[in-house]
């Protein structure tokens, strides 16, 4: 297994399948915090923390557990369990480690647990295969990788987007068109150029 | 007085069942579940498949939800109404793959990510752990109609936008295949309404439109309000003249 593999895995999940452009998970925090570029910033920051934790444990959880003993139909009620407990762990771990940081991200950490990109990206990543094609272990890194990326990928829309957002407050739009409107007018405009980087890899 | 109180819990149940509809649409008012109605309205069947897999999951979970909420410790609430509707969810997936294959396989991953559908567990709390059951029965049914009345709008829109036809019978098993209306028109063929980006502006199209209407209407109560507030004033003020009036005549 060659360096590229994980390069491809990121560039491919972090671009041309961007989370909430191109598979629209994750579409409520990307309306709904980002109205300021900093809450952004940490909302995609906590999202990275759960979604590369989450990803490596329901992996493990579905090759090492559920696929051994036959009970791969209950993967959605296990893995929603998993997310939810990790949520609440990773919260108490950074209110221990360090009070600046749960300020800035304690808010947004229980919203995540019903993040559609999060249990997403996980149903993905078991829909996708990865042991067929690089063994279990293997594939274990690159679901972890692809997972990284696909977190890029949300703070880079997000950030943007807030960006977008901040400048739209200043301008002139019609009152129809206030507010979540003609945010998702932006956000289809940006979906178009998105298509754009389709044949990249 | 017991019969008018009847009367009034009647109203109120079918109030409860008709605010989801239009008032309260979770779509279009609440902006809640959006990521299903970007990602599934490419046609308006899937579309419609969708809004039937929600009711059925939303209106059992709010169910169960109202019948044991007394049972759930308050710290554990959110986890386990997430099981409850997960399990629901798994039911679902189940049957729709045993009856409905096409539908399964076009829902992709959006089958199982209902359990993260935020319109399911916010009714589970700002309703069903506050109600009895039969009321929770008619919100969780009520506010899964408005939903699948949106993804329908969105649905049709976007289908006929890029094919200029609805088709049906293609994803659910309906029996006969054929399509609604059929416009054989080169404007309407743009595929960028099947894509991501059609999504977004569909939706952003009809937001507007809802945004319009919900403005002029308060614009007219408000304009109806000043009349009101004018016109009882003018009232104030004669009285007050004629009271003036008199008294100046009583004096003299």
């Amino acid at each position: 297994m060659s360096i590229t593999v994980f390069f491809v895995a990121i560039i491919s999940s972090m671009l041309i399948n961007n989370v909430i452009l191109m598979r629209f998970l994750g579409i409520c925090p990307f309306l709904g915090v980002s109205k300021k570029t900093e809450s952004a910033v940490g909302m995609s920051v906590a999202v990275m923390f759960v979604m590369v934790i989450a990803s490596i444990v329901t992996y493990l959880l579905y090759y090492y557990v559920l696929e051994p003993n036959n009970i791969t139909y209950i993967s959605t009620i296990a893995f929603i369990l998993v997310i939810a407990s990790l949520v609440q762990l990773v919260e108490m771990f950074i209110k221990k480690v360090s009070k600046k940081l749960y300020k800035s991200l304690g808010i947004y950490l229980p919203l995540i647990t019903t993040n559609c990109a999060i249990l997403g990206v996980v149903e993905l990543n078991i829909a996708s295969g990865y042991p067929t094609d690089y063994g279990v272990l293997q594939g274990l890194f690159v679901a972890s990788t692809a997972a990284f990326g696909t977190a890029l990928g949300f703070g880079l829309i997000i950030f943007a987007f807030s960006s977008i957002r901040e400048r739209l407050d200043s301008a002139n739009v019609p009152e129809a068109w206030k507010g979540v409107p003609i945010s998702l007018v932006i956000a289809g405009i940006m979906a178009l150029a998105f298509l754009g980087l389709g044949g990249i890899v | 007085m017991a019969k008018k109180g009847n009367k009034k819990k009647e109203l109120s149940r079918i109030a409860n069942l008709t605010k989801g509809f239009f008032k309260e649409n979770p779509i279009f008012v609440f902006l809640l579940g959006m990521c299903p109605a970007l990602a599934v309205t490419s046609s308006m069947e899937t579309g419609l498949g969708m809004g039937i897999l929600v009711i059925v999951v939303l209106t059992s979970s709010n169910i169960v939800i109202s019948l044991i909420k007394n049972l759930i410790p308050e710290q554990v609430r959110v986890p386990s109404f997430i099981v409850i509707i997960a399990t629901f969810v798994t039911i679902i997936e189940m049957l729709t793959q045993a009856f409905a294959l096409d539908l399964y396989n076009a829902l992709g991953i959006f089958l199982p990510l209902i359990v993260v559908n935020c319109l399911i567990l916010g009714r589970a709390e700002a309703f069903a752990s506050k109600n009895g059951p039969v009321a929770s029965a008619l919100d969780g049914l009520g506010m899964g109609i408005g939903f699948m009345l949106a993804l329908i709008l969105i649905g049709f829109t976007r289908e006929v936008l890029a094919t200029g036809a609805v088709a049906y019978g293609v994803y659910l098993p309906l029996g006969i295949e054929g399509s609604l209306i059929n416009i054989d028109s080169y404007v309407l063929s743009m595929d960028v309404f099947v894509g991501p980006a059609g999504g977004f502006i569909v939706i952003g199209l009809w937001l507007a439109m809802f945004q319009a209407f919900s403005n002029r209407n308060t614009r007219k109560k408000a304009d109806a309000r000043k009349r009101w507030i004018e016109e009882k004033k003018h009232q104030a003020a004669e009285r007050k003249r004629k009271k003036a009036m008199k008294e100046a005549g009583e004096t003299s």
